[in-house]
């Protein structure tokens, strides 16, 4: 697990001194365009927790595996956080650049529903006594919930959006310079890393959380 | 490098507020998470003890 954070804050530090120091100038939106060093990747990130999160919920149904259940609940505030940045740092980027804070585009709507299921998955996690129930009913949520990702992910070629395109594909040559490429990449490795150790953590509390909860269970029902 | 000087660089072209907020956000929820798991497992070792 520590390595996971070293590797993030190396990648972190190369990513800020490309983002910064090497990355030209946008000959269109000047020096705010640096803000996309952050969005896009925690917009990848927001999407892709999503799908992993799903996919945990649908092995642990089919399989009735308590751990993967517990991977998804260990990844929500993670995905949650990366969703929620997605959003603020394309409200900041929106505001010189579009001349709005929010508009109720495609893409940015069905990323705020991506909030929204983030947060409704962790309330309903917790709104059951019981965790095996708990896990269960949240677990056919988030799959039922993920069918919003295609949608944001393709929300720009849907419709007809104020937010542009997407900047990189994997059929196409990507439309930006090289250099800022490589500056989003190791942006998005590092967040990539850090997801992956925090995750980590938390899911090793989650454990140790519901085996002491068992725990005093069993020495209640011992005492009766 | 193409930062004339510091200030420039903090200025970002005008776009300082912006830039720095965003970049600022994103540090602070990081250190927020981790913190908040920091204080998750301090509780339960204590629990544990208990």
């Amino acid at each position: 697990m520590p390595w996971f954070f070293a590797i993030a804050t190396l990648l972190v530090l190369a990513g800020l001194y490309l983002s910064f120091f090497v990355a030209p100038t946008d000959f269109q939106q000047g020096e705010a365009y640096r803000i996309i060093f952050i969005h896009v990747p925690a917009a990848w990130m927001s999407m892709f927790i999503y799908l992993l999160m799903a996919a945990w919920a649908g092995f642990g149904l089919a399989l009735n595996a308590r751990l993967s259940f517990m991977m998804a609940q260990a990844l929500a505030p993670t995905g949650t956080m990366f969703t929620f940045l997605a959003l603020i740092t394309g409200s900041l980027w929106g505001k010189p650049m579009w001349g709005a804070w929010w508009v109720w585009d495609a893409r940015l709507t069905s990323e705020l529903i991506l909030l929204f299921l983030y947060i409704g998955y962790m309330a309903l996690q917790s709104a059951f006594e019981d965790s095996r129930k708990a896990d269960r009913a949240s677990a056919v949520f988030l799959m039922v919930g993920a069918i919003n990702v295609p949608i944001i992910y393709f929300s720009v070629k849907w419709w007809n959006t104020l937010h542009q395109g997407a900047s990189v594909s994997l059929t196409k040559a990507p439309a930006m310079a090289t250099i800022m490429l490589w500056g989003m990449l190791l942006m998005a490795l590092a967040f990539w890393a850090y997801s992956i150790g925090v995750a980590l953590w938390r899911v090793r509390c989650i454990i140790a959380e519901r085996e002491c909860e068992a725990g005093w269970l069993n020495n209640l029902r011992e005492k009766e | 490098m193409h930062w004339q000087s510091f200030e420039a660089f903090i200025a970002m072209g005008g776009y300082g507020f912006y830039v720095w907020t965003s970049f600022g956000i994103t540090a602070l929820c990081c250190v927020f998470e981790v913190c908040q798991l920091r204080r998750r497992q301090q509780q339960l070792v204590l629990k544990e003890a208990t």
